[in-house]
């Protein structure tokens, strides 16, 4: 084990914020490119049901 | 032998690959965070202090593992885009439509990792190394990448054209890589070398492996779930699309 | 044969006709080099050292300027479709306009640097290499730069977007030739770098004309 305690993990040395800054960002992006990309999918999913409903009306009032 | 290859091109067309990649999607995130948990458990509590570079060090866990899948996924789209332009695949081009963006994030994650190493190590925000400098072209030809395909609406033409980039970036990475490392040499005065690195511990080669699969297992998982939705944007005219229980419901 | 001189000939008449686009790009060149020491300052001695870079970054930034034009008249009269149905492979057609774009965009800079040199106080010696440096890369910088002008054709925002592709593409030109230069007024002497760059020009010319002409049949599908 490196760490004496939950403050020397943090404090990295005297590194915390180079080494933390680096994670975070991984984690933050890995976190956030996901996100964007499911949401495009519900994006497109959202319009194609639209889409559906639509031709589903026109077929009714004909 | 034909039977396999017809097996291939059978999941080379968007709507048997659709549910497929929906499929294969939860198992590489399960991957990803297995081996993410992994390599997070042995970059911080296994490998010890470097004598060295102290705790600083510990950036390569990520940096690396990001420098290498910029340039991985740059070489693998580069095949899907040839393979489409050979074959005339419309899963290709989608493929390395959809890895794009993440290259260019991986590239972006190995500079910015870069940076925050630099500082600490060699005191400097940025050198102007080789690897650094190439890396921030290989950034800027992903953006390229990016951009051509985005001004183009036509998305066969699109593909075909992201394609011609994807072949001549590839071509020119080794020739730009070289010069950028000649050209360092001729300005050692003023600049660091980054590639002298201390001889590797077991432990750390390991930890950088592993997170190196996270890396990998997160990228083909979030290029599968973009990937869907490029396969629906298209083809969203197609009677395959219309009869989805996603947009049935 | 016949085809490709006779369309070098008729890309350098077009070119003739319209001379003030073709000195644009040239006073563009010009006005860049001579801002660099209004803005760092007169000093020779740092003139000298940022010379051969400042010359080539400002060759690349007015090579992009005539790039644009390369074939977008020739797309918007449908005078490419034409080349493309011609008889002649479009590949020999495509060589010939890249020869003519260097011939009246590449050769100019070449001929005007040494000029500019002189505002740096560059001495003759290192003039020279910075002609032959020029000589050597400036058709590379057609040559690519061809590539992503035929990929940009009708796209929308034709012009930044292509700066965007073509400029990373250039950086090896860029480093072994402002490099040649550099090298020669150390002391180093400029072989090493002419010869890459003679090499990456024999490359080019290989495969350029080739991207070029695929690049293009996409455009005109």
């Amino acid at each position: 084990m490196n760490w004496g305690s939950a403050a020397e993990f943090f404090a990295m040395g005297g590194h915390g914020f180079y080494v933390w800054g680096s994670f975070g960002a991984c984690v933050l992006f890995m976190i956030a490119e996901p996100i964007l990309a499911s949401g495009r999918q519900k994006g497109i999913l959202r319009t194609l049901r639209r889409e559906r409903i639509a031709e589903d009306l026109e077929k009714d009032t004909k | 032998m034909s039977n396999r290859i017809i097996n291939w091109f059978k999941f080379a067309s968007p709507q048997s690959f659709y549910p497929l990649a929906g499929k294969m999607i939860p198992w590489f995130w399960a991957l990803a965070v297995a081996f993410g948990i992994a390599g997070l458990w042995i970059s911080f509590f296994v490998a010890p202090t470097d004598a060295q570079q102290g705790e600083g060090y510990r950036i390569i866990f990520v940096h690396v593992p990001a420098s290498w899948m910029s340039m991985f996924i740059y070489l693998i789209m580069a095949a899907w885009a040839g393979l489409g332009l050979a074959l005339k695949t419309r899963l290709s081009g989608m493929m390395a439509q959809a890895l794009a963006p993440t290259g260019a994030l991986m590239a972006l994650l190995s500079l910015w990792t870069g940076a925050l190493w630099g500082k600490p190590m060699w005191g400097t925000w940025w050198v102007w190394d080789a690897r650094l400098t190439s890396e921030l072209i290989l950034f800027f030809l992903y953006i390229g990448f990016i951009a051509l395909q985005a001004a183009i609406d036509d998305p066969r033409r699109a593909d075909k054209a992201g394609a011609i980039l994807a072949l001549v970036g590839v071509v020119n990475i080794p020739i730009i890589y070289f010069s950028v490392k000649w050209w360092n040499t001729l300005h050692q005065g003023a600049s660091v070398s980054l590639t002298k690195s201390p001889s590797m511990a077991q432990t750390m080669l390991w930890g950088m492996l592993i997170m190196a699969l996270a890396f990998w297992m997160y990228s083909i998982a979030v290029a599968l779930m973009r990937v869907r939705a490029i396969i629906l944007e298209r083809e969203s005219h197609s009677d395959w699309v219309k009869e989805l229980r996603e947009v049935k419901s | 044969m016949n085809a490709f001189a006779a369309i070098i000939r008729r890309d350098l008449l077009l070119a003739m006709r319209r001379k003030s686009e073709m000195l644009t790009a040239l006073f563009f060149f010009i006005i860049v080099v001579s801002l660099f020491p209004l803005g760092i300052g007169p000093e020779p001695m740092l003139l000298r050292k940022i010379a051969p870079g400042v010359l080539w970054v400002s060759a690349l930034l007015s090579t992009m300027l005539s790039l644009s034009r390369l074939f977008a008249t020739d797309h918007a009269d449908g005078t490419l479709e034409q080349l493309a149905l011609s008889p002649t492979p479009l590949g020999v057609l495509v060589a010939g306009k890249i020869v003519a774009h260097w011939l009246t965009s590449g050769l100019p800079l070449v001929l005007l640097a040494p000029m500019l040199g002189l505002q740096f106080d560059l001495d003759a010696s290192a003039l020279w290499i910075l002609i032959c440096a020029l000589l050597l890369g400036t058709p590379l910088l057609s040559l690519i730069g061809s590539i992503g002008a035929a990929l940009t054709l009708g796209v929308r925002g034709g012009g930044v977007l292509l700066s965007l592709l073509v400029l990373p593409l250039y950086i090896p030109a860029l480093i072994f030739g402002a490099g040649a230069v550099e090298a020669h007024v150390s002391g180093l002497g400029a072989g090493g770098h002419l010869s890459l760059l003679a090499a990456l020009l024999a490359l080019a010319v290989f495969f350029a004309p080739w991207a070029t002409t695929a690049a293009l049949r996409i455009s005109l599908e």
